[in-house]
């Protein structure tokens, strides 16, 4: 009797510490993002359960914030110790990130585990690299081409765009369709930072010297480029003026088959699909004297200060590289997955319209990054108010760029 | 003592309440506008005042106090003209005249990010009520918001038709105050309405003018969401303001330091724009005694 006493509770013991250990090899991390907002949220679950079925030792807690806030809720959260273990960020923020010691180096995480880097987009890879070290995986890519209105081509007999166009065939060809109509429009490209510091790099400009330690915002190859693109507006008037736009959008004056071309990202697509009810398709942006696509990312990273270290690398790596979330991903057409999985890019290009997919990879060997500075976001601001200032004719492009130039040397921090 | 102590903690919850969330933040603020802190690298570092000397030398302060100027130029004598008038008409005792009283104060219930949604809409150039009533006029409206000049006034529109309900509410409690038998002795000898206004009500309003006056200078400097929602600061900076330069400083540029020297920058310039008011009040407020 007493032995039968003392042997059940030897197995109570036993069962206990049994399941104490089962509980604390489950582990939960928290995870932040804002990519999936929206729409995508289903698809970002069903990403979960796989991973969860895959690792019946990680629990991942997945919180979704708009675009809008996020950035605000993330700095409070890491101002206040409660940093998520996991969380996406831009490329345009995650220079800051990795430059202020926020985020976690993960080369070490990546040789413990045997990370496979010939799986990863290698450009979306590199992208999250700061001071030669990986600081984030790639979440998903996307980049900008034209998309142009096959109708009014036609209707303007003009031959559609091609990878070898220039800026001036492009310009031949909106002047063309502009002239269908009063209220059709040639091409809408935003006179803006985020598309400068790239039109610029198709006229062999950039905004900083080489080794990024100077401005050279009012160079002349810069200034013939923001010539060009204001002609476009109050030249030729190919491009509607703000007043013209008023307030419509450039995605809704596509949609609404008044727009010949339209310079915007590879996530426009969905929205293209369902709105369009004409027959579109895309090609690689023109250059001038070189070519130069957009390219941009979001990358998911680890906070500095989680003890879960380990498992939150688990969860970002099969969302960044697993053929699971990939595939979930292409079927969704919720951007572009960063891998090389050839089935995963097969079924991509297979999913039309627009029929020249291919032509998202093609951009992809003319890639400019946005440029890695802690002040991006002030930076962005400055600019574009001196590119509106030479849109909307309240300056010519050299006394914009001149203030720019004189504005961003006073301001910001190279 | 037992006495003191039961006052005290009956004061208990709204001093933690003040000292929790007015007294902490507005000394923390005071400190982080000495230091440079850039909120997710670390804790903040003291650099003493160089962002004040940053901010008073920087390009940028002339254009947000242009700005403001500008706002207040043309939004303070709009705002009094608009209110009295409303404030006049709503103190006829016309039948039904609550429901009337109850439509002017509705915008000022209605949340700011929703009304500058919908001014953005009246504003716009090509579809927008505004200008397609001036269109009546044979005048062709300019395209507000997105044209420098205009940007300001189409936040001013939109800040009168928000605010008047408000202000008008004050200047009706005001005229409602002044003694009728004044009016009885005017109208004795035979003085005309426009007379009465301008010798009997404007006289006994303006305590109400000058309380009015002083809540609409400091909300001008703290003019925010309207200017958020319709043109979030452009066209090219046109509508940059204090409120939204602190915003951006402290939430999208990562500069909590500069953004706290800009906080009590602001404070200063309310402050003394007060004090003036306050001071200058003796040479036109007319108190009733």
């Amino acid at each position: 009797m007493k032995n039968l006493k003392r042997f059940m509770v030897l197995s109570l013991l036993l069962v206990l510490c049994l399941s104490f250990t089962a509980f604390a090899q489950v582990v939960t991390i928290d995870f932040l993002n804002f990519s999936s907002s929206g729409d995508n949220e289903v698809h970002l679950e069903k990403m979960r359960e796989i991973f969860e079925a895959q690792n019946p030792n990680i629990k991942v807690n997945i919180q979704t914030i708009g675009y809008g806030d996020y950035f605000v809720r993330l700095m409070t959260s890491v101002v206040a110790g409660t940093a998520p273990d996991a969380f996406e960020l831009n490329f345009e923020n995650f220079a800051a990130y990795a430059m202020k010691g926020t985020i976690m180096p993960l080369e070490e995480l990546m040789e413990k585990t045997g990370f496979d880097t010939s799986v990863s987009d290698p450009n979306a890879l590199a992208a999250f690299r700061s001071d030669g070290k990986q600081y984030g995986l790639p979440f998903s890519f996307s980049n900008v081409i034209v998309l142009y209105n096959k109708d009014l081509f036609d209707q303007a007999n003009v031959p559609y765009p091609n990878s070898d166009w220039t800026w001036a065939d492009q310009l031949d060809a909106a002047i063309k369709i502009r002239a269908l109509g009063e209220d059709i429009f040639g091409i809408f490209q935003p006179i803006q930072f985020h598309e400068f510091y790239k039109v610029v790099r198709q006229n062999g400009g950039r905004l900083f010297n080489a080794d990024m330690t100077k401005f050279t915002v009012n160079t002349p190859e810069n200034v013939e480029t923001l010539q060009y693109m204001v002609d476009r507006v109050q030249k030729y008037n190919v491009m509607p003026t703000e007043e013209q736009l008023s307030g419509m959008g450039d995605w809704d004056l596509f949609a609404a088959g008044r727009l010949g071309m339209l310079v915007t990202g590879s996530w426009a697509f969905p929205y293209m699909m369902e709105n369009c009810d004409f027959d579109w398709d895309i090609a690689v942006e023109p250059g001038n004297t070189a070519k130069a696509t957009h390219f941009f990312a979001n990358g998911l990273v680890i906070n500095k200060d989680t003890d879960k270290a380990e498992a939150a690398f688990e969860w970002i790596k099969f969302l960044s590289t697993s053929k699971e979330a990939a595939e979930i991903r292409v079927q969704a057409g919720w951007e572009l997955p960063a891998v090389t999985h050839q089935e995963i890019l097969d079924l991509y290009a297979a999913t039309t319209p627009p029929e020249s997919k291919s032509v998202i990879f093609e951009s992809l060997q003319y890639l400019v990054t946005p440029p890695v500075i802690e002040q991006f976001g002030e930076l962005s601001d400055i600019l574009g108010r001196h590119l509106g200032d030479a849109r909307d004719g309240f300056v010519t492009p050299q006394e914009a760029l001149d203030a720019a130039q004189a504005e961003l040397e006073s301001r910001i921090t190279l | 003592m037992g006495k003191k102590l039961t006052i005290f903690l009956f004061l208990l919850p709204s001093l933690v309440g003040l000292v929790l969330f007015s007294i902490i933040p507005i000394g923390t603020s005071l400190y982080l506008s000495l230091t440079e802190w850039d909120v997710i690298g670390g804790p903040p570092k003291f650099h003493g005042l160089k962002n004040y000397v940053q901010i008073l030398q920087s390009e940028e302060m002339g254009r947000i106090l242009g700005n403001t100027l500008y706002f207040i130029v043309l939004y303070i004598p709009l705002i009094l003209t608009v209110s009295i008038l409303v404030a006049l008409l709503l103190n006829n005792p016309y039948k039904g005249i609550g429901i009337y009283r109850t439509i002017y104060y509705v915008p000022v219930l209605t949340s700011w990010v929703a009304a500058a949604l919908l001014w953005k809409w009246l504003l716009n150039a090509r579809y927008g009520a505004v200008n397609a009533i001036l269109g009546w006029f044979g005048i062709q409206g300019p395209s507000w918001l997105q044209d420098k000049a205009w940007a300001m006034p189409g936040v001013v529109l939109s800040s009168i038709w928000k605010d008047m309900g408000y202000f008008s509410l004050i200047f009706l409690a005001g005229l409602q105050g002044i003694d009728k038998t004044y009016y009885e002795a005017a109208e004795i000898d035979g003085a005309s309405s426009f007379a009465k206004f301008r010798y009997i009500t404007l006289p006994l309003v303006t305590p109400t003018l000058f309380f009015v006056m002083v809540i609409c200078i400091i909300n001008s400097f703290q003019l925010f969401p309207q200017v958020m929602v319709m043109t979030e600061g452009g066209p090219g900076g046109a509508t940059q303001v204090f409120v939204e330069r602190i915003y951006n400083y402290a939430f999208r540029y990562y500069k909590m330091g500069y953004a706290a020297s800009l906080s009590w920058i602001l404070f200063a310039f309310i402050f003394v724009a007060t004090i003036i008011q306050l001071r200058m009040q003796k040479r036109w407020v007319h108190y009733d005694s």
